[in-house]
């Protein structure tokens, strides 16, 4: 089929596609390359279950076309966990049993991780704002708001 | 519907004047638009290629703000920062972090909401667009372009290339408030932006004062800004600068808020936003 060729790098790795030019990059990750991680949760950049880091910026995929990916850095929740070893933020999601259903998880994850690279030291109301891009219909956000707590000073190393 | 990526400005010009032709920058509106069918593009012209939209450059006038320059960029400019605060604070409250990693000032102007977020703060900062098209470049205050909701006055073909903010003088600063029932993630329901000068005693020696979604575009209120002119915004000052900033909106009832509420808080925004540029300009 005829399609846009797009030559892009996926957590580090070279990735080809075809897609069309109204495909979104969440499309193209989930349906074309089989990255089901980010998730489309409202497809107007509400929710932010579909975030990615696109050239060190935190967006949702869903308002990113996948023909604009083109020659671009891009970072998935696929990219998060070291092989076999969860990153602390993973960790701590589940240690403090930060997550219900799940979906909005890989987003959460992908905003917290882009939050903490930028101030590694965060108060709650900077972390309550950092990530109110992405919603949570189940957990009420205390115990996403304490994992990302603890997960920051653990990668502080304090 | 076709996606190009044109490298140079004149080239999408000429793609910018197609029939049913959108340009690209952040996207965040576009594709809301498209997932909604409220548009059905033929051609998205990506204009985040061409060299030079992506960047803030220092220029001996002052600042100018590429097209393609997300907002979170515009937040981690020191200088741009410091020198205009209130329109940085403005574009850093659209969305969340995920929209403000692609949605920019210009086409946060394009889009011609009456509640667009950066437009009082640019409209107060007396800020100027560039503008090409098949006719050539012109330049025009920020506040010519929005000709009601949705609505501009851009030709066709014409593409906002960068939105300009001059030097400032010392003791000048600006401040941008906005009201939402939410604390982060909204649309305005009344906002105001007011920038100021102020002289070596604290007067105030010049002030632009401009208000959002209390009308069908940004209303620059000049009786708002006569009346803390010459002061050092005192009280009647302040109160004066309220009530004329209430009597010059001219908002719609809708489900978030009344005529009569968005009159009100209007004022009362303007007015803390008044304090807030006062004291970062130095005013005691």
């Amino acid at each position: 089929m005829s399609g846009i060729a797009v030559t892009t790098t996926i957590n580090g790795d070279t990735v080809e596609f075809l897609c069309q030019a109204e495909e979104t990059l969440l499309d193209v990750l989930r349906n074309r390359l089989g990255m089901t991680g980010a998730k489309e949760g409202c497809g107007t950049g509400d929710c932010g279950a579909c975030s990615v880091v696109v050239d060190g910026r935190l967006v949702c995929s869903c308002l990113v076309l996948g023909a604009e990916a083109e020659g671009r850095k891009i970072e998935t929740i696929e990219g998060i966990a070291d092989g076999d070893t969860l990153h602390p933020l993973q960790e701590k999601f589940i240690e403090h049993a930060a997550l219900q259903c799940g979906v909005c998880t890989p987003g959460f994850l992908v905003a917290a991780k882009d939050l903490l690279e930028r101030n590694p030291d965060p108060t709650e109301e900077e972390i309550r704002f950092g990530l109110a891009g992405n919603l949570c219909r189940c957990t009420g956000y205390d115990k996403i708001v304490r994992a990302v707590q603890d997960a920051a000073k653990e990668m502080r190393g304090a | 519907m076709h996606y190009v990526r044109p490298n140079s400005i004149e080239e999408a010009v000429d793609l910018a004047a197609k029939d049913n032709a959108f340009i690209l920058a952040g996207g965040s509106d576009l594709l809301v638009r498209m997932k909604g069918d409220f548009v059905d593009p033929d051609l998205i012209i990506d204009i985040k290629a061409i060299k030079g939209l992506g960047d803030i450059r220092e220029t001996d006038g002052g600042f100018s703000i590429g097209a393609a320059v997300p907002c979170a960029a515009l937040g981690e400019h020191a200088a741009l920062k410091s020198a205009w605060p209130g329109v940085v604070e403005a574009a850093n409250l659209i969305g969340s972090k995920q929209v403000q990693g692609r949605c920019t000032i210009a086409g946060n102007l394009c889009n011609a909401s009456p509640a667009a977020d950066s437009v009082p703060a640019l409209v107060a900062a007396d800020a100027q667009a560039v503008i090409i098209g098949p006719s050539g470049k012109r330049t025009v205050a920020v506040q010519s372009i929005p000709t009601g909701p949705g609505k501009t006055s851009l030709a066709a073909g014409e593409i906002v290339e960068s939105i300009e903010l001059a030097n400032r003088p010392a003791r000048s600063s600006d401040a941008y408030l906005r009201f939402i029932p939410r604390s982060e993630m909204d649309i305005a329901v009344v906002s105001a932006a007011v920038n100021l000068t102020l002289d070596s005693s604290g007067v105030i020696e010049t002030a632009r004062v401009a208000l959002g979604a209390v009308a069908a575009t940004v209303l620059l209120v000049t009786e708002a800004a006569d009346a803390i002119v010459g002061t050092k915004l005192d009280a009647d000052a302040l109160d004066k600068l309220a009530a004329a900033c209430s009597a010059a909106s001219k908002p719609i009832a809708d489900k978030r808020g009344t005529v009569e509420y968005r009159k009100k808080v209007a004022g009362v925004l303007a007015r803390r936003a008044a304090e807030i540029a006062y004291k970062r300009a130095g005013g005691q």
